[in-house]
């Protein structure tokens, strides 16, 4: 076992792990954050991608010691004083999510994707999100939210 | 319309919490003491199994109690069951091999449980499950859909003679044959469709738990109906009496059908947290998904069609294989037959039908209902024929689709397989489809592509299904196990606000909304004071859960069924307050007024002297809370026509779908919003199954098609915006005209997707997965 401190959300964290511990059980089992899932194995779905520093990153391809001292910021620390983020909202206004299990993973990604790409179009949006599966919204949606975020987040 | 009720795009009231990371899935939740299972598989596809030394892993840091199939047997804990008894060929139904929690005596798929290993963490207790030595004698398998009943093929079950679970047939062959024989022209085709693996991207999970002071147990579940999960775990298995048994299905990461199912590692958290008296958590990774939750599709079929000089449709036969997997699940045989011959009548006039299925068992995962459900399959086979058909009549797809459709004016139209569709006007919907598909400018548009050295193509699909299963008695007389009626319970409370128990079960489909508009349509009441609750055998009545698209359709109707007892009520107690004679007074907007007057209660005040009745009308009982059990008179059949338009670079194989149109007829829409995100999901799925998904096993019964690596799931840039319309008529036998939209788009695509393929390279046929090989490959051998 061995320490691991970071910042999670804005507050200071730490915890015993194990060397295997990934950053994914970190949040969900040491600091019962289960926002952030888990829908694989092999590093191909999203659903538990977080920020790294401001940058997305796949929580469950990343061993909880390699966060060392990084701030990590999950699904559960975007709204702000009881206000969605405007990703999230547009989520909601657009309908671009069903079941909710890879939302959280998604919405991480889609802000990460529009700091980056400001103005995204269609194909844009599209090839950035390939790294998360959806099963249910067939991603019409998703796409259609990301482009409303996009128009918000821009200002 | 009252604001926020039928038909009004209401933002889900669910989407606050999974927004913000507030959901609760069956594996966020943890209770005190809990201790981890980790199941030890069988790495062969068959195999006998000689021993299981438990010894080392007992020993193991943390490892709390191993258990094997025979400690389940000894506690006098059931098998998992088949729900239906299917009458084939001969009367003779389908054979029913047991299955016990963790099998005993053979391993007959890979991922087969033998023992179950829970110790204090997760990876203790995956590290004890390495110590389980299990001596096996490997035998040789059989995975081919049409090679499991051949001479010589391994034999997985004692009870099951040449691997046939079923030899069934449906139709009137002679009329059948009489039509072939003397047909203007026959077309045919022989095609797969392809094993699916349904994956919803939350893994299964169950936690089970036992309270020894009250003697109870509770099954945290990711369950599609955890009613039916507790009766048949309570009836059939005796983990638990039902009085003392609690399922819990919170919420839950999509189902698609593959949550329906019992399985064995519920059972044995249910069963082992009483054994050890500690909670013993499961959650499945998705290669243990991959490998044992319940599959779809996996038939081979010939389907041929008899054709007079005009294209009419005169007979159709088909001959077809299914795969069952190794064991059969709960709705198994049902879905190869019933669910799938019943729907080959398609939208059109075809006066003869035969089938003969053939239900086989391979030694690969059980395969069970998936999103449609038969009717995917039948709708494929179907519509790939009619296509066939075209050509061979030199007549375009959609000239000889029109020739042969129901026409409006024949409703309700009996089919020669059973099924009466009470409503629909197929010539309307391929009109519209047609046009807003720009079907007429197709021509111009390969001209254009062609000059870029694409192949443009473009295919139609008019798909029908049975949705809203279904009527009890109807299901009872072709074999199914249970009624399938659905159940409601619409509770005011005191201060006016709405509780709604409803028996089916949100996955993704919104129930917490659209079931919130039907309480604000019918009773005024506004959708904010209403709550939906379901997944909790403690919480609601008993329900049959949501799957077949049937919560709407069923669910819906018991509830507004329950508001008008609501209403009947009010009435009474509106009529005593008011000093008016019952007769006199109406219900509209959530009010109840005398005729004629300005005399008027709101509900809320009715609700309120219902709780408090001081000053009360003789005879009738306190409180307002009434329930509704609704058995549909038939089943719904939601129709419509999709055209799919692609584009193939002819050296890469790569199909682009350029341009996707759907025009559904689903009847009355009650959130638009979310029917649309039904439509988009369901189409991703298809057109998943007819480009990208494709679920294969090695001749050694290996799953070669392990994880997402292998096999691929449509992403967001596999896929095009979709253009969703809509061309509704109303359904004589649902009380709310609606119809049912969660399984449409995976059963309208893959024939569009394909057709348009083939019409784009010019040949008769390519089996799906169309991939980029398959496709290139295809183009390549038609120059
Ligand atoms: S859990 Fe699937 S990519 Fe991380
Ligand atoms: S909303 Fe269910 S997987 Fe995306």
């Amino acid at each position: 076992m061995a320490t691991v401190s970071m910042t999670v959300n804005g507050q200071a964290v730490s915890g015993e792990v194990e060397g295997r511990t990934l950053l994914v059980q970190f949040l969900r089992e040491n600091l019962n954050m289960t926002g952030t899932h888990v829908g694989c194995d092999t590093s191909q779905c999203g659903a538990c991608v977080v920020h790294i520093n401001g940058d997305s990153m796949k929580s469950c391809t990343m061993l909880a010691l390699e966060a060392e001292g990084a701030q990590v910021t999950t699904i559960e620390g975007l709204a702000q004083g009881g206000e969605m983020h405007p990703m999230q909202q547009a989520f909601q206004d657009n309908h671009g999510l069903q079941c909710g299990f890879c939302t959280p993973g998604m919405v991480m990604s889609a802000i990460d994707l529009v700091a980056k790409n400001p103005n995204p179009d269609e194909t844009t949006i599209r090839e950035q999100l390939e790294g998360n599966i959806c099963r249910c919204t067939g991603y019409h949606n998703i796409v259609k939210a990301v482009q409303q975020a996009a128009k918000t987040m821009g200002g | 319309m009252a604001e926020n009720g039928i038909g009004a795009r209401v933002l889900r009231k669910e989407d606050n919490r999974f927004l913000t990371g507030k959901g609760n899935y069956t594996d966020d939740i943890n209770r005190p003491g809990q201790t981890y299972a980790c199941l030890v598989r069988s790495p062969h596809a068959h195999a006998t199994i000689n021993s299981i030394d438990i010894s080392a892993a007992k020993a193991a840091p943390g490892v709390v109690a191993v258990f094997v199939g025979q400690d389940l047997v000894d506690d006098g804990i059931g098998g998992l069951v088949c729900g239906m008894s299917v009458a084939g060929k001969g009367g003779e139904v389908n054979k029913a091999p047991p299955r016990n929690v963790l099998t005993i005596d053979k391993a007959r798929f890979v991922g087969d449980p033998v023992a179950v290993v829970i110790a204090e963490t997760l990876a203790q207790a995956k590290d004890g499950a390495e110590l389980v030595n299990v001596d096996y004698t490997e035998l040789a398998c059989v995975v081919a859909t049409d090679g499991a009943d051949k001479a010589g093929a391994p034999q997985l079950h004692e009870e099951v003679p040449n691997n046939l679970a079923l030899d069934w047939e449906f139709g009137d062959s002679a009329a059948v044959d009489a039509a072939f024989a003397t047909a203007h022209k026959v077309a045919e085709i022989e095609l797969i469709n392809n094993r699916m693996v349904t994956n919803p991207m939350e893994p299964r999970s169950a936690i089970g738990e036992y309270n020894s002071g009250t003697d109870e147990t509770t099954l945290y579940l990711t369950s599609q109906n955890p009613h039916v999960h507790r009766l048949v775990m309570s009836a059939f298995m005796a983990i638990a009496p039902e009085h003392k048994f609690r399922v819990v299905a919170p919420d839950v990461g999509g189902g698609f059908g593959s949550k329906i199912f019992t399985y064995n590692e519920e059972a044995v958290c249910a069963w082992a947290a009483k054994k050890i008296n500690r909670p013993v958590k499961w959650t499945s990774d998705r290669s243990e998904a991959f490998l044992c939750d319940a599959h779809g599709r996996d038939h081979v079929t010939k389907a041929e069609m008899a054709l007079d000089a005009d294209g009419k449709f005169l007979a159709m036969r088909v001959t077809s294989y299914s795969n069952m997997g190794a064991y059969l699940q709960l709705f198994s045989v049902s879905i190869s037959t019933l669910f799938h011959a019943f729907l080959l009548a398609g939208q059109y006039t075809t006066p003869a039908i035969y089938i003969d299925m053939k239900a086989v068992m391979t030694n690969t995962a059980p395969v069970d209902a998936a999103r449609g459900a038969g009717r995917p399959e039948a709708t494929y086979l179907l519509e790939r024929l009619v296509d066939v058909s075209a050509g061979v009549m030199d007549l375009d797809p959609a000239e000889i689709r029109r020739r042969n459709f129901i026409k409006a004016d024949q409703m309700p139209y009996v089919t020669p397989v059973v099924h009466t569709y009470d409503s629909g006007d197929y010539d309307a919907s391929l009109a519209k489809a047609l046009a807003n598909s720009d079907y007429d400018g197709f021509a111009a548009r390969k001209a254009e592509a062609e000059g870029r050295g694409m192949r443009r193509g473009i295919g139609l699909s008019a798909y029908i299904e049975a949705c809203g299963v279904a009527p009890s008695a109807a299901v009872g007389s072709l074999g199914a196990g249970v009624g399938l009626w659905e159940s409601a319970q619409v509770r005011f409370n005191p201060t006016g606000s709405v509780t709604v128990f409803t028996g089916t079960h949100s996955h993704g489909q919104g129930h917490e909304t659209s079931f919130a508009q039907l309480i604000t349509e019918r009773l005024g009441v506004p959708i904010e004071n209403v709550e939906v609750v379901h997944g909790d055998t403690d919480k609601g009545q008993f329900g049959m859960g949501t799957y077949g698209s049937r919560s709407l359709p069923v669910g819906g109707v018991a509830i507004v069924n329950a508001c008008d007892k609501i209403i009947a009520k009010g009435k009474k107690i509106a009529a005593h307050t008011l000093e008016a004679a019952e007769d006199d007074i109406e219900f509209a907007d959530g009010n109840f007024t005398v005729a004629g007057t300005d005399k008027t209660m709101n509900i809320a005040e009715v609700a309120f002297t219902a709780y408090v009745p001081h000053n009360y009308p003789e005879g009738v009982e306190p409180g307002l809370d009434e329930i509704a059990f609704f058995d549909p008179l038939n089943f719904s059949f939601p129709a419509g026509a999709h055209v799919c338009e692609v584009e193939i670079d002819p050296d890469t194989g790569t199909v682009e779908i350029v341009r996707y149109t759907a025009v559904d007829d689903f009847g009355t829409l009650v959130n638009p919003m979310i029917v649309e995100g039904q439509v988009h999901g369901g189409l991703a799925h298809g057109i998943g199954q007819a480009l990208l998904e494709g679920c294969v096993y090695g001749d050694d019964g290996q799953l070669v098609t392990g994880s997402f690596m292998d096999y691929c799931m449509p992403r967001a840039d596999n896929l095009p915006s979709f253009d969703v319309d809509y061309s509704p008529t109303v359904p004589e036998h649902n009380p709310l005209g609606v119809k049912g939209c969660g399984e449409a788009g995976a059963i309208a695509a893959p024939p569009a997707v394909i057709n348009a393929i083939v019409n784009a390279l010019g040949v008769k046929h390519l089996d799906m997965p169309a991939t980029p090989e398959v496709v290139w490959r295809a183009a390549q051998a038609a120059g």
